[in-house]
């Protein structure tokens, strides 16, 4: 690759931000990524956008809503590689078991019978995504190059995948870190 | 191999290897005899042969077969761990993963279950295909045994443990084609008013999560449980799911 | 165990048949009835169920107390036709209205491909329908008119027979078959089958002779023959003229081949499409046994044997023999595992030959007039003649019969076929074949066929038929194998995105991937069969596909994200731009 540095960006859609921490857990062979790497979009830095030109995008979560959408094809179109990263982007995960109701009842019961609602009102506003009648994961609408599964994924398997892709190889996981939990 | 055997000449050849076979043995018991792994999912030994996963695909002289229901013959050169066929079955893994509600994270089998460990002999990543995210039915009402059919895959291995080994009709499958679900055998439906117990073979042989013994799930700390441990390839590991609450190394 | 597989003793004991009476008079399978049954025929609650949500017949919930089923066969269906009837007596399709009067939805073929459009109303057959008939059904079904009371020749089923040939031109006396295979006896009648060359006609090719000797020769408590009846194929009606005018031969190859085998019991599988054929053959029979054709003593010989009919309800899967064999011990209609092959372990695990209904009336007519006398028709391979059932796109759509060895393009003339695209031959689970190949011959040796030919012309919407044969599959697949259940159904989707035009190039590749798979590796003849249409569509017809992909996209989403929304726009009352995807 070029002189410049790896460029990745991150993101968690309907994700609980649990693989970001396990990421994270590399510690301190953070330093040594550093030098090869730099962070475009991510919950990490705050950056709102990809730069244009990023080559890797990690996606954590599934897509629950309308933002969740439109965030993951600006991935789609600034990343040259798009990992799916843990069991909600793969397969949608635990947030994909409101899947077994329906959106409405999901809603009636979050905001207008549930236990302790107080002023029960379906939320309405336009600043607000709309959700999605089920939630996806993301290979359903984007096109996805790699896949990280785990609950989160190992803070190696983080390692792993990105140390392949940095040396030019195709990614690959040893089965001792292959988990789906 | 004994002279007798070669005598016989009752042989059957396996990715190269010669082993031996028993009149009236099928291609997987053969291969299980010779700790030869073919992954499976329906086929339990001590049941009659099932066919139904289609996990055990092999190749016999070139055409398609399923290991656990097709005899052995003498002279049958069999592809098995091949890199061709371990992509059907991960097509196929796959497939049984989309078609139901399979979310080892929040599932109390992981770690023990079959459908997991087969996934990560074949090196699954993904489920590949879109989701199908069917409404399937959870039935508690059984006070030691739950009932989750967003995990079922259909091999009915307990619908023929019941039938085979407890002597009752517990479980059926009912419908057709992608409709097909299990159902229980008792006028409300419900699992509590059939003639199920917790000593029942049917209810401990579940290779999913599907049918679970209540309040032992966590018993086995994720992380320590027999897949966690060991590969689905290794000869012995699988019978050990039939023991509630134990994994490989606790018996 | 017996109970799984109780013997059924008499007609309105076996559980189809009760059934279809309980859903007569309820207009659905309510619950009490299923304990109830259970309890009757001693069999677990949880199979009496899972038979009920087999078949399409049955159902759960009410249908209307008129209930209509319009063909959706690309031959017999118009589903355009239902849903114009739907719209006229405020339907939704696959729901009962409101006031319980009508339900009306969509079934598979219901072989009435030579005088469709067609549909079933309380499982009788309709046929000829047109947009007057539709609005005169309108009329008797909102006046509340009996089924019994409408119109009979509405309910007119012709024979269409185009051109006779060996099986339907050559005059059979009734028992003339039987008393020469008597005399024969047992031995040199099977070696004139043999000798006849004939061969299974339901599509697969397996020798008569052979399958009779197999059965012949294996040991049992009882031996069994069955006739498959359950004339399932898309495009395929041809038993349907066997049955209502060539019955005695049918029976008479029954009787033969039990004469043969050592069975004293023979059972007719009649598809539930073909229900209003039911009199006629219980009329036959009676006849046959006033004859001493049937019962003890079979013309005075120390020979009984007997007949006994049983119908289906509604599943495409049953035409699989061992399916068969399952649905006939009042189970859902599952393939079972072969080998054991049923010539060995067939009906309640006794050795039990299963042929199609035309092969039993050849049968009938060798016996008759010999082996010779057959084998010296068709082609090398492929003994005598086959009746066909030509549908679709042609001027004079009917049963013709022909030596095998006949060319595409020869049959194509005599039905007044012009402008053809492609030939659907021996049904979906056939070969789909292009123009440039007309001169190819019906036979064992090239063109295999059950019998179906479903012709379309350059105007059809070659997808469009594919997409229908996709999601007849899918619909049909029995769901026991993973790549079948699971695959059908995937295959149906993927179609479904490119006929909508959201399909890209790798939509394409996945479904070439995933036919495949399914072909090699399902349990049975339909999931082996099922991706028959698509793959000879992508191979010779592979612009249809084409013509309808996204081309500057490298991937397309795989559901609509916009209509994803829809439900949540409702619940928050929201249009806004935000409120929508592109």
């Amino acid at each position: 690759m070029s002189t410049r540095k790896i460029r990745v960006a991150t993101t968690s859609l309907a994700g609980c931000f649990g693989c970001h921490m396990s990421f994270l857990d590399i510690d301190e062979r953070i330093v040594g990524l550093i030098e090869h790497v730099e962070f475009s979009r991510s919950p990490i830095n705050d950056i709102k956008h990809c730069h244009p030109d990023c080559d890797i995008g990690l996606i954590e979560g599934g897509l629950c809503n309308a933002e969740n959408v439109h965030v993951l094809k600006e991935f789609r179109e600034s990343c040259k590689i798009i990992i799916a990263v843990g069991a909600c982007a793969i397969n949608g995960g635990v947030p994909a078991m409101r899947n077994h109701f329906t959106l409405k009842e999901c809603l009636e019961e979050a905001y207008l019978d549930g236990i302790g609602v107080e002023n029960p009102m379906i939320p309405n506003d336009v600043e607000l995504p709309l959700l999605l009648s089920k939630v996806h994961p993301i290979h359903e609408v984007v096109h996805v190059d790699y896949y990280l599964p785990g609950c989160p994924p190992p803070a190696d398997a983080f390692m792993k995948v990105l140390t392949d892709l940095l040396e030019g190889k195709e990614p690959s996981l040893p089965k001792e870190i292959l988990h789906f939990d | 191999m004994s002279d007798t055997m070669k005598e016989n000449n009752n042989t059957i050849t396996i990715d190269g290897r010669e082993i031996p076979f028993k009149e009236g043995q099928t291609i997987m018991d053969a291969a299980l005899a010779a700790d030869i792994y073919i992954p499976h999912l329906c086929h339990r030994p001590g049941l009659k042969p099932h066919g139904s996963c289609k996990l055990c695909t092999v190749e016999v002289n070139g055409r398609s077969a399923s290991a656990c229901t097709l005899p052995a013959a003498k002279g049958q050169e069999i592809s098995n761990n091949t890199e061709a066929l371990n992509g059907v079955r991960k097509t196929i893994t796959q497939m049984l993963f989309v078609e139901g509600n399979h979310f080892c994270p929040a599932c109390e089998k992981t770690g023990d279950c079959t459908l997991q460990a087969v996934a990560y002999h074949l090196d699954m990543l993904d489920g590949h295909f879109p989701q199908f995210y069917p409404r399937r039915e959870v039935d508690a009402s059984h006070p030691g045994i739950v009932l989750d059919r967003d995990r079922c895959i259909m091999c009915e291995l307990c619908v023929r443990t019941s039938r085979e080994m407890d002597g009752k009709d517990v479980f059926a499958i009912t419908g057709r084609g992608i409709d097909a679900k299990l159902i229980v055998n008792s006028a409300s439906g419900k699992l509590a008013d059939t003639d199920i117990t917790t000593d029942d073979l049917a209810a401990h042989i579940c290779p999913v999560g599907a049918i679970l013994i209540k309040e032992h799930g966590y018993e086995v700390p994720i992380g320590r449980r027999t897949f966690d441990l060991h590969t689905i390839a290794e000869p012995g590991v699988e019978p050990v799911i039939l023991r509630k609450g134990k994994h490989a190394d606790e018996h | 165990m017996e109970s799984h597989n109780g013997p059924t003793g008499q007609t309105g004991a076996h559980l189809l048949h009760r059934l279809f009476e309980v859903q007569q008079q309820y207009m659905h399978i309510p619950k009490q009835s299923i304990l109830e049954l259970a309890g009757e025929l001693r069999l677990p609650v949880s199979q009496v169920e899972s038979v009920v949500d087999f078949y399409s017949f049955f159902h759960r919930t009410p249908r209307g107390r008129f209930d209509l089923l319009f063909s959706n066969c690309t031959s017999c269906g118009d589903t355009a036709m239902m849903r114009s009837l739907c719209k006229r007596l405020n339907v939704t399709p696959g729901e009962t209205r409101a006031d319980g009067l009508v339900s009306i939805n969509e079934t598979s073929c219901i072989g009435m491909c030579d005088q469709g459009p067609a549909l079933l109303v309380n499982s009788r057959t309709l046929t000829g329908l047109t947009a007057i008939r539709l609005e005169q059904i309108a009329a008797q079904i909102e006046a509340g008119v009996p089924v019994p009371e409408w119109p009979v020749e509405w309910f007119r089923v012709q024979d269409n027979v185009r051109k006779n040939g060996l099986l339907l031109g050559t005059a059979f006396e009734t028992g003339s078959g039987l008393r020469a295979a008597l005399e024969k006896g047992p031995e040199a009648m099977l070696a004139e089958v043999t000798q006849s060359g004939l061969r299974g006609r339901g599509g697969a090719g397996f020798s008569t002779g052979m399958k009779w000797k197999f059965c012949r020769e294996a040991k049992g408590d009882a031996h069994y023959v069955v006739c498959n009846a359950d004339e399932g194929e898309p495009g395929t009606f041809k038993d349907r003229i066997l049955l209502s005018s060539h019955a005695h031969a049918v029976f008479e190859g029954m009787s033969i081949c039990g004469h043969i085998i050592g069975a004293s019991k023979g059972y007719l599988y009649l598809r539930g499409e073909y229900r209003y054929l039911l009199n006629d053959l219980h009329a036959v029979l009676k006849r046959r046994h006033k004859a001493r054709l049937l019962g003890k003593h079979i013309l005075g010989q120390a020979f009984d044997f007997d007949i006994e009919i049983i119908v289906g309800a509604g599943a495409y899967i049953c035409g699989e023999e061992s399916a068969l064999i399952e649905s006939m011990e009042q189970k859902r209609g599952i393939p079972r595992v072969r080998p054991p092959f049923p010539v060995t372990k067939g009906y309640l695990d006794q050795p039990t030959v299963v042929n199609n209904v035309e092969t039993l009336a050849a049968a009938a007519l060798i016996a008759v007039h010999g082996g010779a006398w057959f084998s010296g028709h068709g082609s090398e391979k492929s003994a005598g003649s086959k009746v066909l059932s030509i549908s679709g796109d042609c001027t004079t759509p009917g049963v013709y019969e022909y030596p095998f060895g006949v060319s595409i393009q020869r049959i194509l003339d005599d039905c007044g076929a012009e402008d053809v695209q492609a030939v659907q031959v021996g049904g979906p689970s056939g070969t789909l074949i292009a123009p440039d190949e007309f001169e190819r011959k019906l036979g064992f040796e090239d063109l295999a066929t059950g019998g179906s030919f479903m012709i379309y012309s350059k105007d059809r919407d070659l997808l469009k038929v594919i997409s229908n044969f996709t999601h007849f599959f899918a619909h049909e697949s029995c769901g026991f194998c993973t790549p079948c259940r699971v695959g059908t159904t995937l295959l149906k989707n993927g179609l479904d995105k490119i006929a909508s035009g959201h399909g890209t190039k790798s939509d394409v590749d996945e479904m070439y991937r995933m036919a495949t798979m399914v072909k090699r590796r399902s349990h049975c003849g339909l999931g082996q069969t099922a991706p028959n249409p698509l793959l000879d569509a992508l191979k010779r017809f592979p612009e249809v596909f084409e013509q309808r992909l996204v081309h500057d996209s490298e991937f397309e989403p795989h559901f609509d994200l916009d209509a994803a929304l829809e439900e949540a726009r409702q619940i928050s009352h929201r249009d806004d731009a935000e409120a929508h995807l592109a």
